[in-house]
């Protein structure tokens, strides 16, 4: 499965947040998950499984697939409780 | 054979996409990574660094008539302030010290946050490479080479990396309601100072997110389609200031001159576009890998991060915040042209980014009068900011384009005068003192704590 973290330009909040969704994989032990990110002018469908972005820019982003909108991007409790839920849901976590 | 050896050491430490990549390399090893990982990743950053050139290539073809086309227009020099322009540009020159600098300077980032209370480990990989590029450039003119010049360009760099997210955190926990996370965008200057105008202006004032905004707007959030379409604005307009005539006999070559400022607008975008997926090439692999040791080395200190973390908290200050720093420009735009100064042009990517940023900072202190003023205070500020930046810029400072963000200019300007009011030995001094200055205080603090232990 592929995981694409989404914002403006592609450099600063998307890269965080591709390092915080691999922090928690790891911490939950999880593998064979490819993370990445992109500025959404980049973006396409055919990028990834699951898109992850803010709800500021998820408008931007409906063209997207399955997409995660994030009410807060630093948040890593409400990202684990809903990268968790994606996992669980494509068969990565019991 | 020796020589040989010698030259392959030297040609390593002087081409700064082969430095770049050994950065990473080095990066990857201390990550104890994968052998593919670590050859992907090298791979990557070495691309990453010649693709900025490439941009740079692309975006000063651009630049070059829209400078010919002002200067006939209005007889004064007009420049857009856009980052990734200008630090392309300087790449090509002083790259080899660029990446000496943010290499070193990321190192002294985690000594300055595990040795003073400025606990932040900036993690905004594109404006380190910014700062330490703008940091290059200043020193280098001032006549700095070699040891002396990485050392000093990298505490510089290390101590930006650590003060400007102290001085946004105040209003950070305003905004995010806790302490976790720090601030990583060097516009710091016009973030506190949007602030502090919201704390003075908007008592009373309600927040921008009681107001309803209208759907449709969402396609700001690209840059290169803003970067487009306002480029397109900018390049017509002064297109015809500058008259058909002079644009299809000088510079289209025949193209009918609307068209040709068209093509030069989107060529733009798309040299940004280019830079850009340079830089995202370059930051991939060095960013995780200074994360992964600061976490290690400094286990309490806060990730200061990219400034679109505070959009969601306030996504109406966001575009108040863009729209009144853009009028912010048009007037200080004006203002200079008055003065007969050179021309700054509201640049759409500064004016959003930190705009957007001003007004989600003034409406955490100031609702609404608080975004609408304190970003338009922004506007003024990232206007007459890079007017007294540019000359110590050397040969950059005649470009079209310079560095956007008010940190970039406060530093630059700073320390570019320190070079001329002081010399070389005077900056020295300079630094010297503030580095203890900043590192004495957590001494005594933990002598006290010492002596009441025992």
């Amino acid at each position: 499965m592929k995981i694409l973290a989404v914002c403006g330009s592609g450099l600063g909040s998307s890269f965080m947040l591709e390092m915080n969704i691999e922090d928690i994989l790891k911490e939950l032990g999880v593998t064979g998950v490819e993370v990445e990110h992109s500025d959404l002018g980049s973006a396409t469908p055919d990028m990834a499984d699951v898109f992850f972005t803010a709800k500021d820019i998820a408008e931007g982003a409906s063209h997207l697939g399955e997409m995660v909108v994030l009410e807060s991007i630093i948040d890593m409790d409400e990202l684990r409780e809903k990268l968790k839920a994606v996992l669980q849901e494509k068969g990565y976590l019991s | 054979m020796g020589e040989r050896f010698l030259k392959l050491m030297m040609d390593i430490l002087s081409q700064p996409a082969v430095l770049i990549a050994l950065i990473s390399f080095i990066g990857l090893v201390l990550q104890k990574k994968v052998w593919s990982d670590i050859i992907k990743g090298t791979t990557k950053s070495f691309l990453g660094f010649i693709v900025i050139a490439a941009g740079a290539g692309i975006l000063v073809g651009s630049l070059e008539p829209f400078g010919k086309m002002f200067e006939v227009a209005f007889n004064v020099s007009g420049v857009v302030p856009n980052n990734e322009a200008i630090v392309a540009m300087a790449l090509t020159k002083y790259g080899t010290a660029t990446a000496l600098i943010m290499f070193f300077g990321m190192f002294a980032n985690i000594v300055i946050a595990r040795l003073t209370r400025f606990k932040y480990i900036f993690l905004t990989g594109h404006h380190t490479l910014y700062m330490a590029c703008m940091i290059a450039v200043i020193l280098v003119v001032a006549g700095f080479s070699g040891v002396s010049l990485v050392i000093l360009g990298s505490i510089v760099l290390g101590f930006t990396m650590a003060i400007f997210p102290a001085m946004a955190q105040p209003f950070m926990r305003k905004i995010t309601g806790h302490d976790n996370v720090g601030f990583g965008h060097f516009s710091t200057i016009g973030y506190a100072l949007s602030g502090l105008v919201g704390k003075a202006v908007g008592k009373g004032s309600k927040s921008t997110e009681d107001i309803k905004f209208p759907k449709g707007l969402g396609f700001l959030r690209d840059s290169s389609v803003t970067i487009a379409l306002t480029m397109s604005i900018i390049y017509v307009i002064i297109a015809l200031f500058a008259g058909a005539d002079f644009v299809e006999a000088e510079l289209s070559g025949g193209t009918h001159f609307l068209v040709f400022a068209l093509l030069q607008a989107v060529t733009f975008a798309a040299g940004v576009f280019v830079i850009l997926a340079g830089v995202r090439l370059v930051l991939a692999e060095i960013v995780p890998a200074f994360k992964g040791i600061s976490n290690r080395l400094v286990p309490n200190s806060k990730p200061a991060l990219d400034c679109p973390i505070v959009f969601p908290y306030a996504p109406n200050a966001v575009l108040i915040g863009f729209f009144c720093s853009f009028l912010g420009g048009i007037v200080g735009m004006f203002i200079l042209g008055w003065a007969g100064a050179i021309i700054i042009l509201p640049g759409v990517v500064p004016h959003f980014f930190t705009g957007a940023t001003a007004g989600v900072f003034g409406n955490a202190t100031g609702g609404v009068r608080g975004a609408t003023i304190g970003s338009f205070v922004n506007g003024l500020l990232i206007t007459f900011i890079p007017v007294f930046l540019m000359p110590v810029l050397g040969d950059l400072g005649f470009a079209n384009t310079t560095f956007s963000d008010s940190d970039f200019g406060a530093t630059g300007i700073i320390l570019g005068n320190l070079v001329n009011w002081f010399g070389a030995t005077g900056v020295w001094i300079v630094v010297i003192v503030g580095t203890l200055l900043a590192i004495l205080p957590g001494f005594f603090k933990k002598d006290k704590k010492t002596g009441m232990s025992a």
